[in-house]
């Protein structure tokens, strides 16, 4: 019953617009911008419910997205990383001289790289924890020291510039209500259990003005598409 | 009978409608004005920017001087920039290199590290006119630095954590029970891996769509170890598609191993772990179509998620599946308390690793966690009365107490980023 009203939704908005754009309408010229569209609508029939549009669609995007960024991470990194420092502009000699240094440099990342292709082998696959180990340890260190900085010292810096008034009263409150719901160590009974309510309310209450900020940005990016659509492609609105 | 009728409305909207176009014809011809834009006459004379300092850019991995200059008074508003011109030569050789906006007063030069480098600058106005050169800067060489002094306090927080982390994780080693309070998302998680089992369906679990580098995935990797013994151990099927490859590989190898220590290393399959597409929303209608097909019983949403975390929830919502979501993003929880079950909220997708396994180093660095959050919320505390009574004393006495004063001012220094 409700795919049957969501279909016959769907063909009265389609046939309208179909009509509107023969009484007044000006279709683009442009193949890119019908396959656009095309492509565009077939996401868009998910909303009925999955379909071959759809999965034509999504199948398209999934292989295209694929095959870009393959040919990016062979230009920029395995071409502009590796094969021509190594073998092109041969940026370890500097000054007529050989530069173990910076030599290394190219090729123990390489190396490491390359190990990641050792999961296609049965019996060298644990190499892979090498570069894997490598991966996680450098990049969970190098995020502590801008964690720390943008998540705990900005923020409490922020507060701490507090004046006597209501509002930087209730972001007092509201900071150290909050961080006790994110308190672990203590059951939330008593006291400590009122104060984490109140940083559950205070958490609620941001979530509900951050949903609806959000929600305006989808509508713009609705209200874009759908210019796309009647504009750019069938040229019904000006 | 339905699919048909949607398939041939669709077909017909296709192929009629670049009929009707390709049948139109007709070029719109754009006509354009020129436009006549009149300079505002220039002073005669503008005088060259002055105090020219330069320096080795501090906190850097070096290549890089940084210019300051004061910038030349503009009562007309006819300056456009400053040029600034460097060379190796302190006499001549001077080349332009780079070019500062107005009101700018900074500019930072990329330069080769160990060469002594002198600079000059020079206003430019909207007419193509230039003030004097400014006198010829001292020379500066750059380097770079070993330590960034920024970033002392993180430093000594992060030591501060680990002596608090080693303590606890050692308290927890000696067999100490640390308490933990309950957390109902993640208490669900058991309920969720064995309703799918109980339907014969498979568990989705999406470990977000950030890298390896986020806190995020790699707390939802930490849970995914817990999940997948689970449902190794209840013989359920597990899909984690992945947008990182690396974050595939690492996922692969956690429920790989996971299998093993449920004893079930048989059952897992490689491309229960598998890699998709890196593009955001191509990524999320991969999703989508997998969770309106394979139909899984419970839809695990945990890591980072962006824009595709709505399209994502709704769609597991509509195919009736029990969803768990946890992320720390916070412009993305609103969606995922509107379209789950249950919401894993920041800091709890944190704890959640210890909470699950109970391990003795993940529950010690919980505790840290913990304490780090009390030692913060004692100095937002402390900050807050000596806030209210300086300025106490300021509408008594008209003057702000001293002591007071530099507490605050030593407390907002010590978080200065």
């Amino acid at each position: 019953m409700k795919e049957r009203k969501g279909l016959i939704i769907g063909s009265v908005i389609m046939i309208a617009i179909f009509v509107l754009m023969f009484i007044k309408g000006e279709p683009s010229k442009s193949i890119m911008v019908w396959i656009a569209a095309i492509l565009t609508l077939s996401i868009y029939s998910f909303l009925y419910k999955d379909n071959v549009f759809y999965k034509f669609a999504e199948h398209l995007f999934v292989g295209v997205s694929v095959g870009y960024s393959v040919s990016v991470v062979w230009q920029n990194a395995f071409i502009r990383r590796v094969f021509d420092p190594l073998f092109i502009t041969r940026t370890y000699i500097v000054n007529d001289k050989f530069s173990l240094y910076l030599f290394l440099g190219i090729v123990i990342p390489t190396l490491l790289g390359l190990l990641m292709l050792s999961i296609f082998t049965k019996k060298q696959a644990w190499l892979i924890r090498i570069p894997i180990a490598f991966v996680v340890g450098s990049y969970a260190g190098m995020g502590i020291a801008p964690s720390f900085q943008a998540n705990i010292f900005e923020q409490t810096r922020s507060t701490l510039y507090v004046t006597l008034s209501i509002s930087a009263s209730i972001m007092i409150v509201g900071v150290i209500s909050t961080l006790v719901y994110f308190f672990f160590s203590k059951e939330h009974k008593g006291l400590l259990g009122k104060t984490a309510n109140l940083g559950i309310w205070f958490i609620m209450i941001a979530f509900g003005a951050s949903f609806g900020y959000t929600v305006m940005a989808r509508i713009s990016l609705l209200i874009g598409r759908m210019q796309f659509l009647l504009h750019d492609w069938l040229g019904v609105i000006k | 009978m339905r699919n048909r009728a949607f398939t041939a409305i669709f077909l017909i909207f296709l192929f009629l409608v670049p009929s009707f176009i390709f049948s139109q014809a007709g070029i719109e011809v754009v006509a354009v004005e020129d436009t006549l834009i009149s300079l505002p006459d220039t002073l005669s004379e503008i005088i060259a920017p002055t105090e020219i300092n330069v320096f080795d850019t501090p906190n850097d991995a070096g290549e890089n001087i940084t210019i300051t200059w004061e910038i030349t008074e503009d009562p007309s508003g006819i300056i456009v920039g400053y040029e600034i011109f460097r060379s190796e030569d302190k006499e001549t050789g001077y080349e332009i290199t780079g070019f500062a906006g107005k009101k700018t007063e900074e500019f930072k030069n990329r330069t080769n590290n160990g060469v002594v480098y002198y600079y000059k600058v020079r206003a430019k106005t909207s007419d193509g006119k230039f003030s004097p050169f400014s006198v010829i800067s001292e020379g500066a060489v750059s380097q770079p630095q070993w330590f960034h002094t920024g970033r002392i306090n993180a430093l000594v927080a992060v030591v501060a954590f680990v002596s608090l982390l080693l303590f606890f994780v050692s308290t927890a080693k000696k067999g100490k029970s640390l308490f933990i309070r309950r957390i109902a998302g993640l208490d669900a998680l058991d309920e969720a891996v064995g309703r799918a089992t109980e339907m014969g369906k498979p568990i989705l679990y999406v470990p977000g769509l950030s890298s390896m580098s986020d806190i995020a995935t790699i707390a939802s990797i930490n849970i995914l170890g817990p999940v997948a013994k689970k449902v190794a151990e209840y013989e359920s099927t597990i899909i984690v598609p992945n947008r990182d490859p690396i974050v595939m590989t690492v996922a692969r190898q956690v429920v790989k191993e996971s299998f093993l220590e449920a004893g079930r290393p048989d059952s897992f399959n490689e491309d229960m772990v598998f890699f998709l597409t890196d593009s955001q929303f191509g990524f999320a209608a991969a999703v989508d179509g997998i969770m309106v097909r394979e139909k899984p019983a419970t839809n695990l949403f945990l890591g980072m998620f962006w824009a595709e975390s709505l399209i994502l929830a709704e769609t597991g919502n509509m195919t009736g599946a029990i969803q768990i979501a946890g992320t720390d993003a916070v412009a993305q929880l609103p969606f995922f308390v509107t379209a789950c079950d249950y919401t894993i909220i920041g800091e709890e997708l944190y704890a959640a690793s210890a909470y699950l396994s109970r391990a003795p180093l993940l529950v010690g660095s919980l505790k840290a966690q913990d304490m780090g959050k009390a030692i913060l919320v004692v100095v937002v505390v402390i900050a807050f009365i000596c806030a209210i009574v300086n300025t106490g004393f300021s509408l008594t006495t008209h003057t702000p107490n001293a002591v007071l004063s530099k507490i605050i001012e030593f407390v907002q220094s010590w978080f200065k980023v």
